[in-house]
């Protein structure tokens, strides 16, 4: 019973910690992609045109 | 998770500025001579002017690589945590198996959007941008589901519907211009678009190897 509660608590944790993974990959990509920001966008120009991801 | 993302996307990083500083920044920087008219490819102009040339700007560049870094450990982040994801439900994911991943990441985020948006190069005309990225948004989200089924669901309806999630961006369509008029040459336009669908094809092998690479060193250690 000690063991079973044991082993649905790591996975949960580790499933919430692959969740979190994701979504600051998420963030992340649409930072990259489509940040409307000047300065981003200007750092990011050549990145976008060259992934293909829509900028301008 | 999170240390093997930043290895892995830190060196994919460092792969695809060689990469875009040799074979594509050169003709972004070439069609943005025809877009301010520096160069004109129509006409008498073309044939009498003297050509300005690219200069490598390497501050430019510096931003470039720079930018590189968090954009592609975005991709090292989600590749990382989709491998986590299939350990738990007893999926493999070794080095061989990463390059498999990164090839269904090419497909998501470079071969099935590019089907209705092709990279294209400044001075090329487009529809608005917001229906653009809505458009590319959805598409990258429906390909990601349409490929996961038809690689792990077990039952025909599933694979149904994964055909059926890839297919739906491109039968209602992506938003075209309403008229062709762009002042790149098309020569450049379509050597570009090449180079960029080539380059991220071999890059998104290489980061899926990678991912699986480091993933694996961080479990063991």
């Amino acid at each position: 019973m000690t063991t079973a509660t044991h082993t649905a608590a790591a996975t949960d944790t580790s499933l919430r910690s692959i969740l979190t993974v994701a979504f600051f990959g998420i963030a992340l990509l649409f930072a990259a992609s489509m940040a409307g920001s000047e300065t981003i966008h200007n750092a990011a120009h050549d990145v976008r045109h060259a992934a293909g991801f829509p900028c301008h | 998770m999170v240390v093997s993302a930043v290895f892995a996307g830190f060196v994919t990083a460092v792969v695809i500025t060689a990469l875009q500083l040799a074979l594509l920044v050169p003709l972004i920087q070439e069609a943005e001579l025809y877009e301010t008219g520096a160069l004109v490819h129509f006409g008498e102009a073309a044939a009498t002017a003297a050509e300005p040339g690219v200069v490598q700007d390497w501050g430019r560049n510096a931003l470039t690589a720079v930018a590189n870094v968090p954009t592609y450990i975005a991709f090292t982040l989600l590749l990382v945590a989709a491998y986590a994801f299939a350990e738990t439900k007893g999926i493999r994911v070794g080095v061989r198996e990463g390059m498999a991943w990164g090839v269904a990441g090419f497909f998501v985020l470079q071969v099935l959007p590019g089907i209705g948006l092709p990279p294209e190069l400044p001075g090329m005309y487009a529809a608005e941008l917001r229906p653009r990225q809505i458009w590319w948004v959805s598409t990258l989200i429906l390909s990601a589901g349409g490929i996961a089924a038809l690689v792990f669901g077990r039952s025909p309806l599933i694979w149904g519907l994964g055909i059926v999630a890839i297919a739906i961006p491109h039968i209602i369509g992506a938003p075209q211009p309403g008229s062709f008029g762009g002042v790149v040459p098309p020569e450049l336009a379509a050597e570009f678009t090449a180079r960029s669908i080539g380059v991220h094809g071999i890059i998104w092998v290489v980061m899926g190897a990678l991912t699986a690479w480091f993933w694996n060193r961080e479990k063991a250690a």
